[in-house]
């Protein structure tokens, strides 16, 4: 596919600009032949997932901040997103790169619980 | 080409700003959360596009395009994504036609300065040629006075 239009990228980046993207179309070209399988990607494709991936963080940052616990201190944390993913459907595919956070001492006690429910049996 | 990691991720300043718009005024956003949104979006960008990638293998096309990525949408259960996406989509499209538009006015604006061009250069040749036949004899007056 002929990238004849990076000088384009730019303009993209200029607010209130036609197109409406901010995400650098290059980068996302990127990531997007990283994929296995995927030969080649047209020009439209290549903007419309640049679109999108915009209005997911969009659409995940306002859900994990209205689902928080943040909201009475005002504030979006990683737990928060952690959350969402676990109780969100639509978010299920990250709950693995936004695992929930346990303290150490909690894990090695649960850890000690399974080793007796085994010496049980 | 080997691609770093860092390659795959999207540029923070930009996530930040789409954060910070999305969200109400004054929301702190911790560093680690700005973080975990960014990483989050570069699976959600695999995700669709190996989405996008299986519709556009059944209809037996190698080239992923606009109607793949709307499909993956669905399929990803983002359906409140597919009608702001086709409004961008139009207006996208409108400024690739003004594009391809003014390039094309500037090629042949280009072509057809070139021909008057040439036209041009050949006629001030001649004209040079007058002239220097003409100022001969003024020189020769010149010095003469001098």
């Amino acid at each position: 596919m002929k990238m004849s239009q990076n000088s384009s990228d730019k303009d993209d980046q200029s607010p209130g600009n036609k197109k409406g993207i901010s995400l650098p179309i290059s980068r996302v070209r990127l990531i997007m032949k990283s994929s296995p399988d995927v030969s080649s990607i047209n020009q439209e494709a290549l903007f419309l997932t640049t679109k999108a991936t915009e209005l997911f963080v969009q659409h995940l940052a306002v859900t994990s901040f209205n689902n928080g616990s943040g909201k009475e201190t005002n504030s979006l944390s990683y737990s928060d997103l952690a959350n969402t993913a676990e109780e969100t459907e639509t978010f299920h595919f990250l709950t693995d790169i936004l695992p929930k956070k346990i303290l150490a001492r909690d894990y090695l006690q649960s850890l000690e619980e399974m080793k007796e429910e085994d010496a049980d049996f | 080409m080997a691609e770093r990691p860092e390659d795959l991720n999207l540029p923070n300043a930009v996530i930040t700003r789409i954060i910070k718009e999305a969200l109400p005024d004054g929301v702190n956003v911790s560093k680690e959360a700005r973080r975990a949104i960014s990483q989050a979006a570069s699976v959600f960008v695999l995700y669709a596009t190996s989405c996008a990638n299986n519709f556009a293998m059944k209809a037996k096309r190698k080239t992923l395009n606009a109607g793949d990525v709307m499909a993956a949408m669905e399929e990803m259960e983002f359906e409140r994504f597919l009608e702001p996406l086709k409004e961008a989509l139009e207006v996208y499209k409108k400024g690739q036609k003004g594009k391809k538009e003014v390039s094309e006015q500037k090629r042949k604006d280009k072509e057809k300065k070139q021909d008057s061009e040439n036209d041009r250069s050949r006629e001030e040749e001649e004209e040079e040629e007058e002239e220097r036949m003409e100022e001969e004899p003024e020189a020769e007056e010149d010095e003469a006075e001098n």
